[in-house]
């Protein structure tokens, strides 16, 4: 085979991949969102699920979402933000920071699974907070925690070196570098990787599933259980009980998740722009 | 004196930090601690041995092998590889050797959108299209290790595309033009020169997929048939480590809760293995 | 301490990383002059300022000697930093301007000492920009960001800022070295007005900048201090062989 041979082939199998993958990702899109959108209705994202779902809408599930949501980035927020900030701002590289780092991406491969088995038996069962928001909230917590370390360290880190100078010879403590000069200038980027967690949340079901629960009643307290939208469509795909209403469930996920993508991915070029 | 007053107000406020950079590593050490000390009481009452080795699995009746998982969990994986792996590293080829700029700045984050998608709604997807599809032309019951393997494929495919773009990226222009000027066309540069400078970064794409793979819960049970038997064809059905977890913990109790958790422990262990190697080709890299 | 010296080391070593940087440095500074630092780069100019006011950066470092800044040794572990560096104040070759207002730039200093009382901070603020002779310019708009101010304008909004906050000394590391001659002019002429009340420490390997501003100042090549003394004195009558091959250009 002559070498121009097998450029074409090459190159012919490289661009029907990319083609592939890409037709991939738009016939997810555009089945869900041609199958579900004619079924989403004012009254449908405003109403409460019927009939195990299979009447009504997905008012509960919105409400469950944004609260696991909610407690999960108070939890992960400060822990992700702090630790960035100790691996940037008060060590150098070191021993400790290996560890801490590998830390982190092993908790980042650890399967969702297991982190609903452990918050489960820990949280639900041994602590008492039964299926519940607050279960559901710290699991997913630690779930995201490793995506919102590794972007805000990576924001931080590209804070100029320079501020941190000047905010020593005017006098600043440490603190008050981090606090007046570093986490402002890195808000953006952070703010990028908390967006990112949250489309990864709003996704998961493998963890929500067995700490929030499946109740299909608005929670209201921290101990009340809830059901996600992705259990919710998981629920409803996996035992057939409404086609449409899975279809309009998934499209309203999707579609969410779609606009997360692009907002973050928007500032994060607005950021990284501004930048330089 | 206020000085001193300062710095220990500094002092206090790294100690701070210092405990919540720990809360990772903490959870991590707190997640082990409990599937291994819910886990291990089991492993060690029916024995290493039959615990890994054996098929049959009947937790009521006190039977817990988990054998036919395991060889689900590892044909599953690599079934996803197959599939995902040449498809991503072809992918990332082109994205990286090949498009122009505007045509990467497009496809790139596109790409990384599959990432974003549910994998309930990959499984859901699979049942309705994929599923039907194989039971109609190739036999068999459609939910399959093929099904299941095809799905996972793509649900690796940002992990590989990203992670195995960026290492392209990091090979320097120079390699390539050494290459071009002693007349290698792109492809001959980009598989002998770009691809073997970019490999322990190639490896490790690949390590972190089959990594995803293996942990994807959600997706398998919809797509996978949760047969309990070791699948001989890739059109038997069968149920991994994560799915088994899954499907049982809610109604689980007693010995049968311990059996799940020691499943866990195999899956922590083969994602531990697969992340160790991640991160020790990942250094690799670093060092050169 | 004499009221006489305001800055001064004594027999002053520094070695960082495993290298010596500075050599027995010996050298007074007096109160309300202009005193240079001129040499080569790598001759431990900017670590001799940067340990008079703690931000010097190394893995790790160790000095011998000693060395006073307005009366205390600030090489010993017990000093007070952060004071310390709100009566040392600096300002580095390159200028950084904070991402927020001028106004917010010139105040950063009097805000984390806790300051929110709006006429004290104008006040120094107006101090601070008068003292770098930047006020006419910018008077009418101290709101807007500071980015939008030209390279020679930054410099001296980080000169004005370090004034805000009325240091007792003021270190400068090669501040013109990245500016045009007109505003290297300026800033030359800001510190003669500055030194009627502060003393400033002037690092420089541009040896005509030095003779231009400096009352006095010192010359150190490889981390040895090699002559230090009155400027006029060091640039006619230089005693040392190397120090005249220095100001004549024959080498750095």
């Amino acid at each position: 085979m002559t070498p121009k041979r097998s450029e074409h082939i090459a190159l012919g199998l490289m661009v029907s991949g990319a083609f592939l993958a890409l037709a991939i990702l738009f016939f997810i899109i555009a089945v869900i969102m041609i199958k579900g959108l004619p079924h989403i209705t004012l009254r449908f994202l405003l109403d409460n699920p019927m009939d195990m779902g299979r009447a009504g809408g997905i008012f509960s599930t919105i409400v469950s979402t944004v609260y696991l949501l909610v407690v999960s980035l108070i939890i992960a927020i400060p822990l992700g933000v702090g630790t960035a900030i100790y691996l940037t701002e008060y060590t150098k590289e070191g021993l400790i920071t290996k560890i801490i780092r590998f830390g982190t991406e092993c908790l980042a491969g650890v399967p969702s699974i297991i982190l609903g088995l452990f918050g489960f038996i820990l949280l639900v069962i041994k602590l008492g907070f039964g299926w519940s928001v607050l279960s559901g909230g710290i699991s997913l917590s630690i779930m995201i925690l490793p995506v919102i370390i590794r972007t805000s360290e990576e924001a931080i880190k590209s804070v100029p070196a320079s501020y941190r100078d000047i905010n020593k010879v005017l006098g600043g403590t440490r603190w008050q570098g981090i606090t007046r000069l570093v986490l402002p200038s890195a808000a953006p980027g952070i703010l990028t990787g908390v967006i990112l967690s949250v489309g990864r949340g709003i996704g998961e079901t493998a963890v929500v599933i067995f700490t929030l629960g499946t109740s299909l009643r608005i929670p209201f307290s921290l101990f009340d259980s809830g059901r996600s939208m992705a259990v919710h469509f998981y629920l409803l795909a996996r035992e057939g009980i409404s086609m449409n209403n899975a279809y309009a469930t998934a499209a309203v996920l999707v579609f969410s998740i779609l606009f997360i993508n692009i907002l973050s991915y928007y500032l994060m070029h607005r950021f990284v722009a501004r930048r330089r | 004196m206020a000085a001193t007053a300062i710095q220990r107000k500094e002092k206090l406020i790294e100690r701070i930090f210092l405990l919540i950079a720990f809360s990772s590593i903490f959870s991590l050490f707190i997640i082990a601690l409990f599937i291994f000390a819910e886990g291990l009481p089991l492993i060690w009452k029916v024995g290493l041995k039959d615990f890994l080795l054996s098929t049959r699995w009947a937790p009521t009746k006190g039977h817990f092998g988990i054998f036919a998982m395991i060889v689900s969990s590892f044909w599953v994986t690599i079934g996803a590889l197959l599939f995902g792996g040449p498809l991503g590293l072809m992918c990332s080829f082109f994205l990286v050797e090949f498009a122009s700029d505007r045509l990467r700045a497009f496809i790139k984050p596109a790409l990384e959108l599959l990432a974003g998608i549910p994998s309930v709604v990959y499984g859901f997807l699979g049942v309705v299209y994929l599923v039907p599809l194989v039971r109609d032309y190739l036999g068999g019951p459609g939910l399959s290790l093929l099904t299941a393997s095809i799905i996972l494929g793509i649900m690796i495919l940002p992990t590989v595309i990203s992670i195995s773009v960026d290492a392209l990226v990091a090979v320097p222009d120079s390699y390539r033009e050494a290459a071009f000027s002693l007349g290698a066309t792109r492809w001959q540069t980009t598989y002998m020169v770009t691809v073997h400078a970019a490999r322990s970064g190639i490896i490790t794409s690949l390590v972190l997929g089959m990594g995803r793979a293996v942990g994807e819960t959600m997706a398998v049970i919809m797509i996978a048939g949760n047969a309990l038997k070791i699948p001989l064809s890739p059109l038997d059905p069968l149920r991994t480590l994560t799915s088994n977890i899954a499907l049982e913990m809610g109604y689980a109790s007693g010995m049968h809760r311990q059996a799940l958790f020691a499943t866990g422990i195999v899956l922590f262990f083969f994602v531990m293995a697969l992340n160790t190697i991640a991160t020790v080709y990942a250094r690799r890299k670093r060092i050169k | 301490m004499t009221e006489k010296i305001i800055m001064e080391a004594k027999d002053l070593s520094l070695q960082a990383d495993g290298k010596d940087i500075l050599r027995g440095i010996s050298l007074q500074v007096y109160p309300k002059e202009i005193f240079g630092i001129m040499g080569p780069s790598g001759s431990g100019k900017t670590s001799f300022l940067r340990l008079a006011n703690h931000t010097f950066k190394a893995r790790e470092f160790s000095t011998q000697g000693q060395l006073f800044v307005l009366g205390e040794e600030v090489l010993e572990g017990d000093v007070a930093i952060i004071p310390l560096r709100r009566r040392v104040s600096m300002v580095f070759a390159t200028p950084v301007v904070l991402p927020s207002s001028i106004f917010e730039n010139l105040v950063y200093g009097l805000r984390v000492q806790g300051i929110t009382d709006k006429h004290v901070l104008e006040e120094a603020a107006v101090k601070g920009l008068k003292a770098a002779i930047l006020w006419d310019e910018v008077r009418d708009r101290l709101r807007t960001p500071a980015k939008k101010l030209s390279g020679g304008q930054q410099q001296r909004l980080c000169i004005a800022r370090a004034m805000a906050m009325s240091p007792k000394i003021l270190l400068l590391d090669e501040p013109t070295s990245g500016l045009d001659p007109i505003s290297t002019f300026r800033i030359e002429e800001a510190l003669k007005e500055l030194k009627s009340k502060h003393t400033i420490v002037l690092v420089s390997n541009n040896t005509k900048q030095i003779a231009r501003v400096t009352d006095r100042c010192a010359f150190l090549l490889m981390g040895d201090l090699i002559e230090t003394g009155k400027t006029g004195q060091i640039f006619t009558v230089p005693k040392q062989r190397k120090t005249d091959d220095y100001i004549a250009g024959r080498f750095g």
